[in-house]
């Protein structure tokens, strides 16, 4: 047991995820959250705090978004905070919403997550143009897809990792994502067609990339005594994590993202987890790249550094093996508005570990299950840990 | 279940402009400050969580969080980001404690307000995209639209409004931390131009740069570090509305709904009583007057009559703003928030030198986010656990 | 599972108005100052020279050069001049432009580890004269090509680029 009170998901709710939705970013905050009051069968006036996720304002437009977004996040004369880690907010804003309840100052928390990326033109990549440091790396041209290319060919030249292993990643999820119906780029791909797609960035190839999407995410979460009252099938949060590295990412070896470990580390010590492989029953890494969902299986220690590919190859991680991995269709296949997509995954654990996914749902009977993102400049991990 | 409490600050500025330091290296000094002010801690070790305050467009960046662990100590460790006012970093800070599984928490916000040239065409980049932004000029005739209804409403007058700046820009003389310290009178504050009408030029406060880094500890570790604790009594915090066309325009109602979460954490029943002085947001003159209504230390309408009165004065009853508030100190922008608890806590530790308020035990704490959002903070904290 | 069936439009219906759009560029102009670690760096490469700083406790040199060491969390202690060569520690062959519109000419960019910096140390640069861009590789030697001086404006851009060494 940790924190003053035990922490439940009670309710989870989601909007499509597309290139462009119609909706602003109220709108798509609204329609999730009010999904997610739905499922937990509460109403606004139930909910004692709201947290808000969301990556850059450059984005949707608007200076302060979380300001923007209070009043369709149902955050109308409540207290009311956004957080904000990069691409790792989506993971990150449950955890904020943990420390809401578990410190025993709140009830229930709303969490709401929303990405509007089409908003920003002529293309959403140019928001993050200004990601980069303004004197030292903006003036070379920097861009995203190249620290990805970057990360990605330095950790297939440590491991001798073939790009062959990496594209089923990308087929493995894009084909998980057919049995989701929120799906923006759900298909029956081979590891052919990854390898001919475009070159973006070598060795960064158009199918190995998760899209740019519109979308919201929302969770609700009660103290114990809450939680027993409105469900009988409470998913406990029971391990968060956190850990951001040295802004310097040219001074470290990226073929290994020791943040994620640390912030894994974290939360499985709060769990009592110790030895993640075999106590965790399914898991959702961040994978807005193909490579990154290996990259991330090894540093949430599900296996030994350089071994993901190995484990994929086997067909462990499909939703019938042993360690069934991003069984939602994760950002590859379903699309990545970004903070957003980082709390479907922790929706598509508590589904899975409620038995509601449906066709997706995993055999097994899962008690245990972990969810991560990742963000900033390769540098944050964010992790929680969840179980029946 | 443990209590929270301040057990270090440290400040650099505020100052108009800093341009011999980066914000990293701003940032770096002021938080070698804390640590040694918290018992010489070590970052690398001694902190279990760190939370940057801070906004992307105020900054220059599109994922500000990326630039903030070095210089605080903070890489391979447990940091974090609120898109939000330093003070809504020290309601997450006591949520964090509280929960047990943490015992050292470390808040940091800044401004860097002189590396941004287009600082208003930014604020306005808050205004709602379709409704509000269209219509384009200067986003501080929102203020004026407020300061007019409020004053039609509560029957407060010019020479009050100006009361405030001519008060808090004589605090702000004794204070080394403040950019824009003073003597001014009521004349010269209605003489100055008309801004937004009816708000004048001189009740607008200028922004400055500056950054304060607050550590906070659990009961335990607290009084193992430091001598004077300051504890936190309660804190509160609540966002109205976005909407310009839903706001209440004369209650700051934000300001209520989360001083009445405050004090109800505070146990405080009668706050004129039972606190000694206040830090109350101030960017512009009238905000002093609706926020002292809506922390209910006086009565609706009342404020500017007291104010008039010296009730708020350095020597008065009820010291408001003895820091200089933002009028004297400069506006910090995210870290307004910090720069109204750095002097609570100055205050109550019986560290503010020629602005002492003698006797002080409990001090008040307020923030508001600025034009165009209505969120606001609120703590009540006490040298007395 | 519980999703909320959204609006999907075609982003060619949003380019020909038929979704109503409000469009705004904002004006968001910023200038950083450079600092104390920075503005050296900066002043050095006018010069031709790449400087670091250094840690007594931790014993790195590092570069880009910073007035803390951020693994310690104390003052830097002095100034060091590293090398203008290198090795690519890792690199990437860039086919698109910020606005993913195609290239005609790829851009090599890589982290190239400076020689006399700590191992692993490094700063973030475009590599030319390589050939074809196959030949690039992981652990190749390179060195700085400097603009000429009368061209140097105090800006990363006073390295023109990394060219490999053959050897």
């Amino acid at each position: 047991m940790f924190g003053k009170k035990r922490v439940a998901i009670v309710g989870a709710g989601v909007t499509l995820f597309r290139r462009n939705l119609k909706e602003t970013g109220k709108e798509l905050s609204y329609e999730a959250a009010k999904t997610a009051l739905e499922v937990a069968g509460l109403e606004l006036r139930d909910i004692k705090s709201v947290v808000m996720g969301s990556a850059p304002d450059a984005f949707d437009g608007v200076h302060m978004k979380g300001e923007y977004l209070a009043d369709g996040a149902g955050a109308y004369h409540k207290p009311y905070t956004r957080v904000f880690v990069g691409g790792g907010t989506g993971v990150f804003t449950p955890l904020a919403g943990w420390w809401h309840v578990a410190s025993g100052q709140f009830d229930t928390c709303l969490v709401v997550c929303e990405e509007k990326m089409s908003s920003c033109y002529p293309h959403p990549q140019y928001a993050f143009t200004t990601i980069f440091d303004p004197i030292l790396e903006r003036p070379i041209g920097m861009n995203l897809i190249w620290i990805f290319a970057l990360e990605m060919n330095r950790y297939m030249h440590k491991h001798n990792i073939k790009k062959e292993d990496i594209a089923l990643v990308s087929v493995k999820n894009k084909r998980n994502a057919l049995d989701n119906p929120i799906a923006q780029l759900a298909a029956n791909i081979t590891v052919e067609d990854v390898l001919n797609s475009e070159i973006m960035a070598w060795p960064v190839q158009r199918l190995d990339v998760s899209p740019t999407s519109d979308g919201a995410a929302a969770v609700v979460l009660a103290s114990e005594d809450v939680a027993k009252e409105v469900t009988d099938n409470p998913v406990w949060i029971d391990g968060v994590g956190w850990c951001i590295d040295s802004t310097h990412w040219t001074d470290r070896d990226l073929y290994y993202p020791d943040y994620v470990e640390c912030a894994a580390k974290m939360a499985y010590k709060m769990a009592g987890i110790k030895n993640p492989p075999k106590e965790i029953d399914l898991a959702e890494p961040y994978d807005p790249f193909d490579y990154k969902e290996l990259h991330h299986m090894e540093g949430l220690l599900l296996c030994k550094k350089g071994e993901a590919p190995k484990l994929t190859r086997e067909g462990v991680t499909q939703r019938d093996g042993d360690l069934p991995t991003c069984p939602s269709g994760g950002l590859l296949g379903c699309g990545n508005p970004i903070a957003a997509a980082g709390l479907m995954k922790v929706c598509e654990i508590f589904w899975q570990l409620r038995g509601e996914a449906g066709k997706r749902q995993i055999p097994g009977d899962p008690r245990t299950g972990v969810a991560q993102a990742w963000g900033d400049l390769m540098q944050y991990g964010s992790v929680i840990v969840l179980r029946r | 279940m443990t209590e929270v409490a301040i057990v270090g600050v440290g400040c650099v500025g505020f100052r108009q402009i800093t341009p011999e330091l980066s914000y990293k290296e701003l940032m770096y000094e002021a938080a070698v400050k804390a640590y040694e002010d918290a018992g010489g801690i070590n970052p690398r070790k001694d902190v279990d969580v760190f939370v940057t305050c801070a906004e992307d467009y105020l900054e220059g960046f599109s994922i500000f969080d990326e630039f903030v662990p070095d210089q605080l100590g903070a890489a391979l460790r447990h940091l974090f980001t609120v898109s939000g006012d330093g003070m809504l970093g020290l309601a997450t800070a006591y949520m964090l404690i509280k929960t047990g599984q943490f015992d050292t928490v470390v808040v940091e916000a800044h401004s860097k307000a002189s590396d941004i040239l287009t600082y208003m065409d930014i604020v306005a980049f808050g205004l709602d995209p379709i409704f509000n932004r269209p219509l384009g000029g200067h986003p501080y005739y929102v203020a004026g639209m407020e300061m007019n209804r409020y004053m039609h409403d509560t029957c407060t007058t010019m020479e009050q409004c100006a009361s405030v700046v001519v008060k808090n820009k004589k605090n702000a003389i004794l204070n080394p931390y403040a950019a824009y310290g003073a003597g001014v009178t009521i004349d010269q504050v209605l003489c100055s131009e008309t801004c937004f009408y009816p708000l004048k030029k001189l009740e607008i406060s200028n922004p400055a740069d500056g950054c304060v880094v607050m550590v906070l500890a659990s009961e335990n570790v607290a009084e193992k570090l430091t001598d004077k604790p300051v504890w936190v009594k309660g804190v509160g915090w609540c966002t109205e509305t976005p909407s310009l066309e839903t706001m209440d325009w004369t209650k700051a109602v934000y300001t209520r709904l989360a001083a009445e979460m405050a004090y109800k954490t505070a146990k405080i029943s009668n706050p004129l009583k039972e606190i000694d002085f206040a830090e109350i947001h101030d960017l512009f003159a009238y905000k002093e007057l609706q926020h002292m209504e809506a922390l209910k230390l006086c009565d609706y309408g009342e404020a500017g009559k007291l104010t008039e009165q010296g009730l708020t004065a350095l020597d008065g009853e009820f010291p408001v703003n003895p820091s200089g508030g933002l009028l004297g100190m400069g506006y910090g922008l995210e870290a307004s928030g910090m720069q109204k608890l750095l002097e609570v806590v100055l205050q109550l530790r019986g560290e503010a030198g020629k602005r002492q308020i003698q006797d002080a035990e409990v001090g008040l704490a307020h923030t508001w986010r600025g034009i165009p959002t209505t969120t606001g903070v609120v703590a009540v904290l006490s040298n007395k656990k | 599972m519980r999703y909320y069936q959204s609006e999907a439009v075609e982003t060619k219906d949003i380019k020909e108005g038929k979704i109503p759009t409000e469009k705004f560029r904002p004006k968001a102009k910023f200038a950083w100052s450079a600092g104390i670690a920075i503005s050296r760096f900066l002043e050095e490469l006018k010069n031709g020279k790449i400087i670091a700083t250094t840690c007594s406790k931790c014993g790195r040199i590092m570069v880009p050069p910073r007035i803390y060491c951020e693994k310690c969390f104390k003052p830097a202690d002095g100034w060091k001049y590293v090398k203008d060569t290198g090795v690519i520690n890792t690199f990437s062959v860039s086919f698109l432009a910020a606005d993913a519109s195609r290239l005609k000419e790829p851009i090599v960019v890589a982290i190239i580890n400076l020689d006399g910096a700590s191992e692993g140390m490094g700063i973030v640069h475009r590599i030319e004269e390589y050939g074809d861009w196959r030949e690039v590789k992981i652990g190749m030697k390179v060195k700085a090509v400097w603009k000429p001086p009368e061209e140097r404006t105090g800006a990363i851009t006073d390295i023109a680029y990394f060219k490999p060494i053959r050897e």
